[in-house]
């Protein structure tokens, strides 16, 4: 993939995470008191209401694939070479994966309700 | 550290005051030496007297080895690129009495392998402008028939002009951080000029150069510390010249 439509990605997943974190944010502080929010049936409720888990999804995969390419450019900054370079590419699309893979097990298992 | 002073008779800078400065110069020889030593030499200087002028009067009659790159002492041919006072200039075209300092160190330029003293490779930078491809690219020729030149209104001329004003001293890809640490980087001045021939209305190379600046080394990694712009001697802007060619890749500029 070319340098560039990587940086296209890399751009778009910031603004729509903050754009999504910002609505997050918002319910968190609007829908009842901060620490209310927080409570754990408050918590497990968000993700059993299928818009809500839909987001939390969707800032799961656009602060995943924003955060490991981040990591993959300070990285190709840090050190140069064929060979570490590809590891490091690698490296965090694995990263990137693992992370998202997890994350979204973890959020259908709380909307199915298995905690 | 010895400081050798240099007897006003002797000294190219003609003497009417009694001002003198202390000149700081980095020496070192990756053949012999383990690491750069500084070493002291007092100079007489006049108002006008470059640090150029105070580091060939210390090669004339104090220290014939210091290495040095010099060629027109008018800032047009961008050989004498040096830290001077922890800040990449053109030795000839800094003023001593400008500096405001009774100490004036000088240093090769960061960012390049050291040949000696205060001569550094430039063959990457070369190279990098190269990879550029800096001239017209197009299929036609000014001298092709029925065509006698290329017009350009003085908008179109104004696109790209300042560019077209790199003397390809290095001295920006000397300050750039991001060059400090990825070697691989292309560096202000070849991107600087990659935009000089996009932006310039007869050349139909945009999408060839577009293609070598866009790879993991290429423009992206540019943080527009915007360093490279502070310390141009000929006054271009490389970090402005970067953000327009995104905007090209971006799509935001045709």
């Amino acid at each position: 993939m070319r340098e560039s439509t990587i940086m296209k990605i890399h751009y778009g997943t910031a603004l729509g995470a903050v754009v999504l974190v910002a609505v997050h944010v918002l319910f968190r502080v609007t829908m009842m008191n901060y620490e209310d929010s927080l409570a754990y049936e408050n918590v497990l409720a968000n993700y059993k209401y299928i818009p809500y888990a839909i987001m939390l999804e969707l800032i799961l995969v656009l602060l995943s694939v924003h955060g490991f390419n981040g990591l993959r450019v300070i990285l190709l900054e840090l050190k140069q070479g064929r060979g570490y370079e590809k590891a490091v590419t690698y490296g965090c699309i694995a990263g990137m994966a693992g992370l998202i893979a997890y994350g979204s097990r973890t959020i259908l298992m709380a909307s199915m309700g298995i905690t | 550290m010895s400081e050798t002073t240099l007897a006003a008779e002797q000294s190219s800078t003609e003497v009417s005051s009694s001002k003198t400065v202390t000149l700081r110069i980095a020496k070192f020889n990756p053949e012999h030496d383990s690491g750069q030593q500084f070493v002291d030499f007092k100079v007489p200087y006049e108002r006008w007297t470059t640090v150029l002028d105070a580091v060939l009067d210390v090669k004339k009659h104090l220290d014939h080895s210091v290495a040095v790159r010099y060629s027109c002492r008018q800032a047009s041919c961008g050989s004498c690129g040096m830290k001077i006072n922890g800040r990449p200039r053109l030795a000839c075209f800094t003023k001593i009495s400008e500096l405001n300092s009774d100490v004036v160190t000088v240093e090769p330029m960061n960012n390049y392998p050291i040949v000696r003293d205060l001569v550094v490779k430039l063959d990457k930078m070369f190279a990098n402008h190269k990879k550029m491809q800096p001239y017209i690219i197009r299929e036609d020729s000014e001298v092709t028939a029925p065509t006698k030149e290329f017009n350009q209104t003085p908008e179109q001329l104004e696109e790209y002009i300042q560019f077209a004003n790199c003397i390809k001293c290095g001295l920006c890809n000397s300050a750039c951080p991001t060059m400090a640490t990825d070697t691989s980087f292309l560096g202000p001045q070849a991107l600087g000029q990659a935009y000089r021939y996009v932006a310039d209305n007869r050349d139909k190379g945009k999408n060839s150069r577009l293609k070598i600046i866009d790879e993991s080394h290429g423009i992206w990694r540019c943080h527009f510390a915007g360093s490279c712009s502070q310390v141009c001697p000929k006054g271009v802007d490389p970090a402005m010249g970067i953000q327009l060619l995104r905007g090209y890749l971006l799509g935001f500029r045709k």
